[in-house]
């Protein structure tokens, strides 16, 4: 059940106890998250049922196609500023062919996957958080569950799937804007040729950069999905709640995106330490 | 019938409800009044098990919904058609559909068969003309509406109604208040009725009953609620000018 029993618990008296209170509910709210995955993830046999189908599609369109606008921009700038930062120094020993491959490989590995899962966690992500918590706030949840329809399948599902295949593929388009942007500074900034920087990031770019990013991308998007649907949930407290939701949907999303970032940096690139 | 046994239940480190008994039987309209955030939507969310009791039991139709969890929740809810006190639509869906997502999601009809059974409800009450809008162009009342037209989509043998009425204009008010009535009257549903309007409770209500305090003070036939000693309930029927030797049987249709 998403509705949950209203909970009171009188004001902790003293340092100790609000941090002990922190703690608890914190581990609370992780398991209840880790739980509304493994329920969406139960639920992912729905998936190809023609009315959950139609609400992905809507789904991907306003996570995805809406927020192509902003995460050009921001792609393009990325690239560009990678371009410029790294071109200066290369400058120095007349490398500068080489920011193609330094574009690239951090478009790639780091900056793509990143930069497009921030901007889904502030846009997408909040707007998921709001979206529940003034459906809990106006009831609309217990309704669901009093219609016998679960909200996992009928609300959460969707969105996750939406993000799972939107995160990697907006990821793939931030890449090749990123590096589009690197080109640009190259060309007019740093005198590098086109077919020179482009030549450069082919060459360094591996096939392993690309899917790590994308698996990235993936995880990410569950990330987000989940955080927002469970913080969403969560809600009590009418408006207040539903703003405080939001803003703990985008803290907690931004923050589970670096260690999870790095975690996966790690696992796949260990060797590269040796 | 739905059995509320000695249910308490606390919210807020305020106890809202004290070892509430109350009997509804099938068929019948039971209707439950009582001053504002008293608890009687905590009452009636104890019958649905959105609200889970402290202490005591809530059975309907003989089995423990208050105890029951998973598949068998589930089954139990099948029972009730629910309107929420704000309507409780989807807002992105419009009317019509928020009308037939029950159906959508929980039978195999076809569509056209849908959507007839939609319009044939939202008609009965009369937002049938409204019904491409999105739930945030309609005002309070005609959500209401909508919500009514939601809950008895499915014909369920338990109609649970959170203040149907209030924020109605008289005249919806009393076509709603009829409604309520038909239904009783040709389907045999079980009805739970929360409202404010001591006309719409005499009017149509089989016994009514009060909760103030956390207890139900009074519960029965409107003649016996009008006559009742009960001081909770005189200044309850005071305030909305019916008097104990007043002329009740005006309101009863
Ligand atoms: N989720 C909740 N958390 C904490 N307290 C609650 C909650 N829901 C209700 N209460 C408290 O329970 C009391 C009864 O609320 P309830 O909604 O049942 O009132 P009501 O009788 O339906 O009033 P109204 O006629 O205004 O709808 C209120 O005092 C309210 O403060
Ligand atoms: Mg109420």
């Amino acid at each position: 059940m998403i509705t949950r029993e209203p909970e009171y618990f009188p004001p902790p008296g003293n340092f100790i106890g609000r941090l002990g209170r922190g703690i608890v509910f914190s581990s609370r709210g992780l398991g209840r998250a880790l739980l509304l995955l493994v329920d969406t993830l139960a639920c992912m046999r729905f998936v190809f049922a023609t009315r959950t189908r139609k609400e992905i599609v809507y789904q991907m369109f306003v996570s995805g196609i809406k927020s192509l606008g902003v995460i050009t921009i921001v792609a393009m700038f990325t690239g560009m500023i990678l371009a410029l930062q790294t071109g200066i120094e290369l400058r120095k020993f007349n490398q500068e062919v080489n920011i193609g491959a330094a574009v690239m490989v951090s478009m790639l590995r780091e900056m793509g996957p990143f930069m497009t899962a921030l901007i889904l966690a502030a846009s997408v992500g909040s707007a998921y958080a709001a979206q529940m918590g003034t459906m809990v706030v106006s009831e609309e949840i217990a309704a669901l569950e009093i219609m016998s329809i679960n909200p996992v399948r009928f609300l959460v599902l969707p969105r996750m799937v939406s993000l799972m295949v939107m995160t990697p593929l907006l990821t793939f388009y931030s890449c090749v804007m990123g590096v589009l942007g690197g080109g640009m500074v190259g060309i007019t900034q740093l005198s590098v040729p086109w077919h020179a920087y482009i030549r450069n990031a082919l060459d360094f770019a591996a096939a392993k950069d690309l899917y790590v990013g994308l698996l990235k991308a993936f995880i990410f998007g569950v990330i987000i999905a989940i955080v927002a649907c469970h913080q969403g949930f969560s809600t009590t407290q009418g408006a207040v709640g539903v703003g405080n939701a939001t803003r703990r949907t985008v803290i907690v999303c931004f923050l589970t995106i670096l260690v999870a970032g790095y975690m996966i940096t790690r696992l796949f690139y260990i060797n590269a330490l040796d | 019938m739905i059995e509320l046994q000695n249910v308490s239940k606390v919210l807020s480190g305020r106890t809202i409800l004290d070892k509430v008994n109350l009997q509804i039987h099938d068929g019948e309209t039971c209707v439950i009044v009582g001053p504002s955030g008293v608890g009687k939507s905590v009452t009636v969310k104890h019958m649905i098990r959105l609200l889970t009791p402290d202490s005591g039991k809530v059975i309907v139709n003989g089995d423990p919904i208050s105890e029951l969890s998973g598949v068998e929740l589930e089954a139990a809810r099948e029972h009730f058609g629910v309107l929420f006190q704000g309507g409780a639509l989807i807002e992105w869906l419009s009317v019509r559909e928020n009308v037939a997502l029950p159906l959508r999601e929980k039978t195999s009809m076809g569509e056209s068969d849908i959507i007839e059974l939609a319009m044939q409800k939202l008609t009965l009450v009369g937002m049938a003309d409204h019904s491409t809008k999105r739930p945030s162009e309609l005002s309070g009342g005609m959500r209401k509406r909508v919500g009514l037209a939601r809950a008895m989509v499915r014909n369920p043998s338990i109609l649970i109604y959170d203040e149907p009425t209030s924020g109605l204009d008289p005249v919806s008010a009393r076509t709603i208040d009829d409604l309520i009535l038909s239904m009783q009257a040709e389907l045999g549903v079980t009805s739970v009725v929360v409202t404010h309007d001591l006309h719409s409770a005499l009017s149509i209500g089989d016994r009514i009953a009060m909760i103030t305090g956390g207890r139900f003070v009074e519960t029965a036939a409107p003649r016996q609620f009008v006559e009742s000693e009960n001081e909770s309930v005189q200044a309850f029927l005071a305030s909305q000018f019916i008097t104990r030797k007043g002329d009740w049987e005006n309101w009863r249709r």
